[in-house]
Order: C-alpha cells, then sequence, then structure tokens
C-alpha cells in the first residue's frame, strides 16, 4: 500500500521538472513529461485498486503513516495518506480523467508560448488533487485544499494580462477563501471534540463523542459545509465560477468540472460519520443542494456564453450531489460525481473544441450551424448532453435517477419535486445550447424566446465568431481521442451504479466503509423505482422536445410558409411556453442575476471596498508628524492605566 | 562577576568581540580617509565569525537544567536557548543577505555589522532576563543600535528622518518603561522577575505593569505604539529594515514572555484580557493598512504589525502551549521575513531602492531561484501549508482555543484570510511573466547560500517541524 504515496508524487514531479526546465525543453518533451506523470500516477491508481480487489472486503482500509508532522501533547496530526475503497476509486477518477484532458491540452495549448508554465500548474493541480483524496485525515486534506485553491487561481487567470482573467483569479480565490475559514475552523473545532482529525479514528468515536443532534456534532458539520460551499460553488458562494470560465478550457473541464468543484462532496462522504450524528446539517445540505440545483439551471437558460452555461449546469450538478449524500446517499453521490466527471468534461472539451475552431468564439449566438462542420464534436457533444440531460442509457440517466429516487424515497417529496423540475430544466438549456451551436443556423438563436437578447451586445470584434466563408474543422486527433475515450466513459459509466438488482458495483464497493444513511425506507419495490425513473425521463424529453418545437420547428416555420392552421397551433403551443414557462423561468433567471449582481457581487466587493476604506484612513491616520504618533502612544498609555485602574 | 557567569554569556561575548573587530578592521582598512573605504565583505566574514562562534557556544553547553548567574539577573535555560538562536538566525541572515547592497549604495559595512552584531546581543540578553534591570538593559542595547541603523545613509533624507523619528518615540516609550520598573519596585520591593509573582496585589503594581507593556510593546510594534513601524521601514536602508524587522520582535516578545506568563501568572486574567484585547486590535489593524499599501517596505512594516498581533495572541493566552507557541513563531517569523527582504535587496531600481510591488514582476523569468524562495515566503507569512506559517499559526490558535478565548482564534483566522490577499499579490506580480525594464538584479553567492537558508527554514519548519516542536516545548518545560 506504501506504493499510493506515487499516485501525488508522481505529478508532483512533473511539476518540480516542468517548472525548473520547461522553459529550456522543447514542447514535446514539456507535454511528454506531464502526460506521462499523470498516466503514471493512474497507473499506480489500478495496482492499488488490484491490491485492495486481493483483500477480503473488510480489510480493505490502509493508513499509510509517512511521519508525524504536526505531534504536539494533545494536537496530533501525522502526514499519512488513507487508502481505502473511497479514496482510490476517487484517485482513479481524477487521474484518469485528468490524464484525459492533459491529452487534450496538447492540442488546444499547441499555439501558446507560455505552454510550460501551462503544464507545470496543471501537474501541481494533480498532485494536489490527489494528495487532498488520498490524505488520512482532515490537516492533510487541508494542504491539498488550499492546493487546489491555489491551483485554480493561477490556472484561472493564467492569460493575466486580460484584466477579466485576472479579477477573476482573484475573485475565485477570495469567495473560495471565505468557505475555507469554514474548513479551517471544523479543523480546530475536530482536534477540540476528536483530539485527533484522523479519518478513521474520527469514525470510530463519532458515535460517543457526538450525542446525535447536539450543538458540537452540528457546528461541526455545518463549518466543514462552509468549506464545501466555497470549494463546490454552492449558494451562496457560487459566485466565482461562472467567472472562472476565463481560464483555458481545459482547465474549466478538469479543474472547475470534474475534480476540484467535487472535493466539497467528497469531504462530506468522508466525514458521513459526523454527519449522521447532526440530522439538522444534512437537511441543511440536502436544501441547499436542491435549491443550487434549480437556481442553477434557471440561470443556465438565459446565458448567451456556452461556457457559461456549462459553468451554471455544473453548479446545478453538484446541488444535486449535494442532495444525494444530504438525504444519506453516500454511494449514490459518490456515483453522481463520477458520471458527471465523464459527461460534463466531455461537454467542456467538446465546447473547447468549438471555440478551437471558432478562434476563441463562445458567444453562442455568433455559432450555428456547426454540426455539419464538426461532424465529432457535434457527435461527442450529443453524447455529453444527452447524459447531462439523463437520457437512457448514458451514466447522467443512472446516477441522477439514483439521487431522485434517493431523495423520494427519503421521504423529502419536495426536495424531489425540486430536483425533477430542475431535471426539466436542465434538458431545456442544454439542448436549447445543442440548438443554437450545431443545428439552427447562424443568426437564428437570437431571436428565440429563451435566448438572450438584452444586456449581452454581440461583441464587435469581428475576426472572432463565424464568418461565413470561414475555413471550421474538427480538432486534431490528439485532441479528438480523449473526447472519444470521455463519450465511450459516459455511454458506459452507468454500469457503475446501475444493475438488475441494487446496490451496484460502485455501492457494493463502498459499501463496508459507508454507514447507512438516513434513507427511511432503504429497500423500494421495483414498481415505484421503475414509476420513479419514467418520471425523470419523462421531464427530461419534455424539455428537449420543446426545445425542438420552440426553437427548431420555429426555424422551419420561417422557410416553409404552407402550413398555416398548423402554425396557428404552434403559435399557440410558442405563446403558451412564453407566457406560462419561459417568462416566469426568465424572471427566475433575471432574478438571480440580478441577485448575483447587487447581494452576493456587492457583499463580496462591499467588503472589500470597506476593508479598502478602512485601509484608507488609516493611511491618513499615518500622517508622517511626530506628535500624531506620540499622541497616538499616549491615548494608548492612558487607555491602558484607565484599564489598569478600573477594571 | 566569576568565570562561571562570564561563561553563561559566552554567546554575547562572542558576538561583542566580533563587533569590535568588525570595527576595528573598518578603522584600520580605512586609515585617514573621511569616508569608510572598506567595503569588500571582510566585516561581514568578521560578523558570520562571531555569530558562528556563538551559535557553536550555545550548541556545545547541554541542555540541562536552569542556569543563573549575575547575582540572580541572568538566566539561562531553555527559553533562552530558543531566543538566543532565533537572535543568531536573525543576525546570521541579516549579515549573509546585506552585502550586495551595502556595496552598491556604498554604506559603511564595519558599522552595519558591528551595530547589528550588539543589536542582537541586547535581544539575547532580553530573552536571559531574571531581573527587570536586566530587562532595561537588554531592551537599549537592543534598540539604539537600531536607531544608528536607521540612519546609516548619511546622504538621505529619509534615511535620517527614519533615524530621528525612532530615537525620539523610542525615547518616549523607553521612558515610560524606566518608570513602570521604578513603581514595580516601588509596589513589591524587587526587581526579581522570579519574586514578582509573590508581589501583593496593589494598584502601584498594575500601574506599573501598564507602563511596561507600553516599552515593549513599542520595540514589538503593537498598536497603538506602532506608527513608527512604516515610517521608519521605508526610510531606513533595507538591509537595515530587514533586520530590525525581526530582531525587535525577537527581544520584545522575548522580553514579554519572561513578563507575563512567566513572571506574573498571579495576575493572568487580568493581563490576559489586556493584551488579548492589543492583540485583537493589532492584527485588524496592521492587515487592513497592509491592504492599501503599493511600497513593498511599507507592506511589509504593517505585516509586522498584523505578526506582532499574531505573536501576541500566544502570551495572552499563556500557559506552556501560548508560550512554546510564541517560541515556535519567532523562528518561523525570521526565517519567512528575512528570506522575503532578502529578495528585494538583490532588485535596483536606477540606483535606488526597488520598493514598489510592480517592481517586481517579471522576476521569474529573470532570478527564478530569487522568484521562488519570494513565493514560499509570501505564502509562509500568509499562513498557507505546507509553509512554517500555517504550523506556527495553527499552534497560536490552539493556544487560544485552549485557553477558551475564541474570539482571539476567530480574529486570527479572519485577518489571515485577508492577508492572503495583499502577500499573494506580491508573490503573483514576482510569479508572472512581464518585466520591469528599470529594476536589475544582483547576483551575489553570499546573499544566494542565505535566501536559501531561510527558504529552507520556511519549508523544513513547515514540513517537519517534529524537531523544533520539541525544542519549545521543552524549553517551556519550567512555566507550569
Amino acid at each position: 500500500m506504501r506504493a499510493a504515496i506515487l499516485i501525488p508524487l508522481f505529478p508532483l514531479a512533473g511539476w518540480v521538472v516542468n517548472g525548473l526546465l520547461g522553459d529550456r525543453w522543447g514542447r514535446r518533451a514539456v507535454a511528454w513529461v506531464a502526460c506521462g506523470t499523470v498516466v503514471a500516477a493512474f497507473a499506480v491508481s489500478l495496482a492499488v485498486l488490484a491490491r485492495l480487489l486481493a483483500l477480503p472486503p473488510g480489510a480493505r482500509s490502509a493508513a499509510v503513516v509517512l511521519y508525524e508532522w504536526i505531534g504536539t501533547g494533545s494536537v496530533r496530526a501525522p502526514l499519512g495518506l488513507l487508502v481505502d475503497p473511497l479514496s482510490v476509486a476517487l484517485a482513479l477518477v481524477v487521474s484518469g480523467v485528468g490524464a484525459l484532458i492533459h491529452i487534450y491540452s496538447v492540442g488546444y495549448m499547441a499555439g501558446d508560448e507560455h505552454i510550460a508554465r501551462y503544464f507545470a500548474y496543471l501537474n501541481l493541480f494533480m498532485a494536489s488533487m490527489l494528495w487532498l483524496v488520498l490524505a488520512g485525515n482532515l490537516v492533510a486534506m487541508f494542504i491539498g485544499w488550499e492546493g487546489v485553491g491555489l491551483c485554480s487561481y493561477l490556472l484561472i487567470a493564467f492569460w493575466f494580462t486580460r484584466p477579466p482573467a485576472a479579477a477573476a483569479g482573484v475573485k475565485a480565490f477570495l469567495v473560495t477563501r471565505l468557505g475555507d475559514v469554514g474548513f479551517l475552523l471544523g479543523i480546530f473545532l475536530a482536534f477540540a471534540v476528536f483530539g485527533t482529525t484522523d479519518f478513521t479514528a474520527m469514525a470510530r468515536a463519532a458515535g460517543s463523542r457526538l450525542p446525535l443532534g447536539g450543538p458540537a456534532a452540528t457546528a461541526l458539520a455545518l463549518l466543514l459545509f462552509l468549506g464545501a460551499t466555497g470549494k463546490s460553488a454552492q449558494l451562496p458562494l457560487y459566485v466565482w465560477l461562472p467567472d472562472a470560465m476565463e481560464g483555458p478550457t481545459p482547465v474549466s473541464a478538469l479543474i472547475h468540472a470534474a475534480t476540484m468543484v467535487t472535493a466539497g462532496v467528497y469531504m462530506i462522504v468522508r466525514m458521513h460519520a459526523v454527519y449522521l450524528r447532526a440530522p439538522l446539517a444534512l437537511d441543511v445540505v440536502a436544501i441547499v443542494g436542491a435549491a443550487t440545483a434549480i437556481f442553477a439551471a434557471a440561470a443556465a437558460l438565459a446565458e448567451p456564453d456556452l461556457k457559461r452555461v456549462l459553468a451554471y449546469s455544473t453548479i446545478s450538478q453538484l446541488g444535486y450531489m449535494f442532495l444525494g449524500v444530504g438525504v444519506g446517499a453516500w454511494s449514490d453521490g459518490i456515483f453522481h460525481l463520477t458520471s458527471h466527471a465523464f459527461f460534463k468534461a466531455l461537454l467542456f472539451l467538446a465546447a473547447g473544441a468549438v471555440m478551437h475552431a471558432l478562434g476563441g468564439e463562445t458567444d453562442m449566438r455568433r455559432m450555428g450551424g456547426l454540426a455539419g462542420r464538426l461532424p465529432a464534436t457535434a457527435g461527442a457533444f450529443a453524447v455529453g448532453a444527452l447524459a447531462l440531460a439523463g437520457i437512457w442509457p448514458f451514466a447522467g440517466f443512472f446516477s441522477k435517477e439514483a439521487i431522485l429516487s434517493d431523495a423520494f424515497r427519503a421521504g423529502r417529496v419536495w426536495l424531489w419535486a425540486v430536483a425533477l423540475a430542475a431535471a426539466g430544466l436542465t434538458a431545456l438549456y442544454i439542448a436549447r445550447a445543442f440548438a443554437l451551436v450545431f443545428v439552427l443556423p447562424p443568426g437564428e438563436g437570437s431571436a428565440g424566446p429563451a435566448g438572450c437578447r438584452e444586456g449581452d451586445a454581440p461583441r464587435a470584434a469581428g475576426h472572432r465568431g463565424l464568418a461565413p466563408g470561414a475555413e471550421v474543422a474538427d480538432p486534431p486527433p490528439v485532441m479528438r481521442w480523449p473526447m472519444g475515450a470521455l463519450a465511450l466513459l459516459t455511454l458506459l459509466g452507468g454500469a457503475l451504479g446501475w444493475s438488475a438488482a441494487r446496490p451496484g458495483v460502485l455501492a457494493r464497493w463502498l459499501g463496508p466503509l459507508l454507514a447507512p444513511g438516513a434513507l427511511r425506507s432503504s429497500e423500494g419495490t421495483h414498481g415505484s423505482e421503475a414509476a420513479l425513473a419514467a418520471a425523470g425521463l419523462a421531464v427530461a424529453v419534455a424539455g428537449i422536445v420543446l426545445v425542438w418545437l420552440v426553437y427548431v420547428r420555429r426555424a422551419l416555420r420561417v422557410r416553409s410558409q404552407a402550413v398555416q392552421t398548423v402554425l396557428a397551433h404552434r403559435f399557440y403551443v410558442e405563446d403558451f411556453y412564453a407566457a406560462a414557462v419561459v417568462a416566469p423561468v426568465r424572471a427566475v433567471a433575471r432574478w438571480a442575476g440580478g441577485f448575483d449582481r447587487a447581494v452576493i457581487d456587492g457583499a463580496v466587493v462591499g467588503l472589500a471596498r470597506a476593508i479598502g476604506g478602512g485601509g484608507a484612513v488609516l493611511r491618513r491616520l499615518q500622517s508622517g508628524y511626530l506628535r500624531h504618533y506620540a499622541a497616538l502612544a499616549l491615548v494608548g498609555v492612558l487607555a491602558l492605566l484607565a484599564y489598569w485602574m478600573w477594571r | 562577576m566569576t568565570w562561571a557567569d562570564l561563561s553563561l554569556i559566552a554567546p554575547e561575548l562572542a558576538l561583542a568581540a566580533a563587533a569590535c573587530a568588525a570595527l576595528l578592521q573598518d578603522a584600520w582598512a580605512t586609515g585617514p580617509a573621511l569616508e569608510s573605504r572598506s567595503r569588500g565583505p571582510a566585516a561581514a566574514w568578521i560578523a558570520l565569525g562571531g555569530v558562528c562562534a556563538a551559535l557553536l557556544l550555545l550548541g556545545v553547553r547541554p541542555a540541562g537544567a536552569a542556569q543563573v548567574g549575575f547575582a540572580g539577573m541572568y538566566v539561562r535555560d531553555g527559553i533562552t536557548r530558543v531566543v538566543d538562536l532565533a537572535a543568531l538566525a536573525a543576525a546570521g541572515l541579516g549579515v549573509m543577505l546585506s552585502p550586495p547592497y551595502l556595496e552598491r549604495f556604498r554604506l559603511p559595512a564595519g558599522e552595519y555589522h558591528a551595530l547589528l552584531l550588539l543589536s542582537t546581543a541586547g535581544a539575547m540578553l532580553m530573552g536571559a532576563s531574571r531581573n527587570l534591570v536586566l530587562l532595561f538593559l537588554g531592551l537599549e542595547m537592543l534598540s539604539f543600535p537600531l536607531y544608528v541603523l536607521a540612519a546609516l545613509a548619511r546622504r538621505s533624507r529619509r534615511s535620517q528622518e527614519a533615524g530621528l523619528k525612532y530615537l525620539l518615540l523610542g525615547a518616549f516609550a523607553t521612558a515610560f518603561f524606566v518608570y513602570g520598573v521604578a513603581l514595580v519596585y516601588g509596589a513589591s520591593g524587587t526587581a526579581d522577575l522570579s519574586r514578582l509573582g509573590r508581589a501583593p496585589d496593589v494598584p502601584l503594581l498594575h500601574a506599573g505593569v501598564a507602563f511596561l507593556v507600553i516599552g515593549l510593546g513599542f520595540e514589538a510594534a503593537l498598536v497603538p505604539f506602532h506608527a513608527w513601524a512604516p515610517d521608519v521601514y521605508e526610510g531606513a536602508p533595507m538591509p537595515a529594515t530587514a533586520f530590525m524587522s525581526v530582531i525587535a520582535k525577537v527581544g520584545a516578545f522575548a522580553g514579554l514572555l519572561r513578563l507575563f506568563p512567566q513572571a506574573l501568572p498571579q495576575l493572568a486574567p487580568a493581563w490576559g484580557q489586556m493584551l488579548a484585547a492589543i492583540a485583537v486590535a493589532t492584527m485588524i489593524l496592521g492587515n487592513l493598512a497592509a491592504l492599501a499599501q503599493s511600497n513593498v517596505k511599507r507592506l511589509l512594516a504593517y505585516s509586522g504589525v498584523a505578526h506582532a498581533g499574531y505573536i501576541l495572541i500566544g502570551i495572552a493566552s499563556g500557559g506552556p502551549a501560548g508560550s512554546s507557541a510564541v517560541l515556535y513563531y519567532l523562528l518561523v517569523y525570521v526565517a519567512m521575513n528575512l528570506g522575503a527582504f532578502g529578495v528585494l535587496l538583490l532588485l535596483e531600481r536606477r540606483g535606488e531602492e526597488a520598493d514598489r510591488v510592480e517592481d517586481l514582476a517579471g522576476l521569474l523569468g529573470r532570478a527564478p531561484w530569487a522568484a521562488v524562495v519570494l513565493a514560499a515566503c509570501m505564502v509562509s507569512l500568509a499562513g498557507l501549508p505546507p509553509t512554517a506559517g500555517f504550523i506556527a499559526k495553527l499552534y497560536l490558535f490552539r493556544a487560544a482555543l485552549q485557553d477558551h478565548r475564541v474570539a482571539l482564534a476567530l480574529v486570527g483566522a479572519l485577518t489571515s484570510v485577508v492577508s492572503v490577499y495583499y502577500y499573494l499579490r506580491v508573490a503573483s506580480v514576482a510569479l508572472s511573466a512581464g518585466a520591469a525594464d528599470a529594476v536589475a538584479v544582483r547576483h551575489s553567492r553570499f546573499a544566494g547560500v542565505g535566501l536559501a537558508l531561510a527558504a529552507a527554514g520556511v519549508l523544513w519548519l513547515g514540513i517537519v517541524p517534529g524537531a523544533i516542536t520539541a525544542l519549545v516545548q521543552q524549553a517551556v518545560q519550567a512555566l507550569r
């Protein structure tokens, strides 16, 4: 098991080598080092998996202590790894998807002159993320937690000469740091309660040290969840993620879709023993998750920027994961994390291929009709979109249905209904994006009812976007192969969690580790299961059909004026849709956008301004005159004397 | 005074001897000329020899029971040992990092090194005080050379201004300190710190304690006695700024450690509350003011104020946990702050100090190692893992929680979040591409070794802190 330490060490070595020597080497060597180390990490993860499989299910947990990192009196935190089914599963997902995205990056960043810096940061990110999932205690996890945050900041601001990129990097860092305060305080509280932050020890002692529903358990669970909301972009700390799309697209795929943002979900599953002692905190997690799921899906519906649609979609899907773990469905949360990593990375890579072909354009209103010219990209995007929408037999169908049925069976019918509505919105926005980018003729999109006409004027830059006669082609093989692999995983990933008799493979694999959650009736009948799945599927299909009616058929109407009677009927549908669906949704979306701008941005900016203003006042206090300084000291003297005399 | 007494202060004596040797060498090399011409590294080598000798003398002494000398005024125990280590580390790094700067800006090397060593000896005396009179002596021996160092650039009006400001405000604060010594003596009939614990609880004693805080708080740059720090840091020549930013903290906090947790445990609730309030004000003011700075020297000055607030958390929490956290933080602070200043010392903008944040742009391209050291030190100052600053803050906050001072830990955690912004701004500018053309980077083997040592300290204390935490815990065992 000690070999597990190699998993984060390989990318770390890649960072050191590329960071120090990358500028002197050729691009090819840099790419080989960067991809090779991540593939090596994946191979080691596979080897560790094989080793674990050889053990009996009850004994598949090993602590690898490197050395006593912090060891004073009552504070103990060895620097160590915990190799168990959960951490190995996550390590496989992270290093596997990470390797594919590294390979894709070779093609995507081929024209960038700072490719060595890019791959060095990316490798450092992989090392931090793998360390995060393999860490054996909260303090060690915190190292990875901060490390991924730092790399995210560096990579969002990778094109730091563009002011929005630099600002987005700072915003991401500051907002997630707000959450990290909670995480840090949670660590201190865990020390105070358990005397250790070792995951195994805490899980063992949670029952005796934490009274059920007591203040200690609730406070600890909520503090850690605050950290998770920052890292995983949940309400109200989600604001940084859409802006984070200023980074290169493979970075968005790797960090802001597949891996880092799911760290919060992983952390809660890791700490599930504590959460089981705090039912109130679990309810908060579930409610925040469901609220975020529908809120972000509504926001995605009115977004004209392709990458930002995917960003809101990520926020929404992370909400599903939190809903899953919030109702105690630990392994289904991890299942959705995994399948989401597959299909969302695929969607981002396909979006990246579109941008690659269009010279960096991300505005969907300037795209259109690309299916014929980018067939491979369109196919990949379609697979990802169908999975995201929850269409059988793609991975997203199984994992989303699992969470929906968990919420239903846990008795949280309201949350189930919200999540089901969000699933409909999901199908709607992703089908809209697909139609705008690949199906409709260029320029049609802006006329659609759910399109975004106001506010966001089309960019003036003429050289970007779709020029009528421009040469547009599918990406080179080095970018196409990773997309193909992810499409295959998206197609087959459902097998991880679904089998004729639940629990599925993943649940059985994680089973010995995870205490059963708060699911009230652990076994639903097959009938109700099928009904729930059918409901989910119906909502998804309805969403897609709606988009087809509204966008595609209306486009048909423009060309074929013949069938007037049907058109009238179509207008009815359209009007109904506009009045009953689009208007409220857009109102919600606008409210969401306004809320984002007014309250959350306002709070962040206001805080920053208040802090800056305080600094300016202090600067004025620093007059440079000795007499002022002496007077200030004298005030201090008098205050101290007064304190001692009249205390 | 016996031979035993003298052998007790052997490290201080070695520093004093090296200081004299550096001055004499300077005088001999200069001859009848008015301006010192000896800018070679001779003085630096002499000073480094003195520091190494002191370290050796410190090392050969067995770390056994406390030894007392000079009629009970001087004590050599675990705390002395760690404080000496921190002070000597500051002196050693200060000597190694400055030669390129001294050479370029034609500062008198002999005087610089002699003053630096004498100031170090003063800080060490403060750490070894068992009597208020020796504490005062150490405070003066620490601060007088610093006043001169601040004014060392004779042709720079800003340096002169800094020296004068520091001297006048220092005198102001020291007067309170002496008065405090007198009041404490009047109330208790003794200046012996080991006997203050039995002093009668009268208002006179309280007033005396309040005055003592002022003298030490000035040196440590605690709010509201911090106002000198930004001006003096900015005006003084940069090597002097770098050195005083750490040595003054080492001396002042050693004094506070000797005074409060060790000598006055019976008044702990009263001074604990007072120091906690000062710590909160210092952390908030220091960090907020640092946010608005565009000059790195001023930024680090306010950062120094903020860190004084953090260290004070440990004193306010008292007990072995708080005291050991203070000692650990002092060691860490010396390494990370001198590492950061050391990189700035290598830069030069058109014959002036390159002390603006934007002067650091493109450092990665021209001096990659220096940029990496700067980034590591900034990450450590911000208190992020895996650097030493994280562990040091962890111990401090932990001590505060153990003493049920939740508000202190909370303010500490929140203000360190604020601080991340300005530290990482410096780091990200240094790691960015682009270049400030007017800024030149000097390369010096001497300074390179110093930087490597500082960076190694920052990482070593952060990744493998075991040995040093054992040392500081052993040091405070007597406190219970």
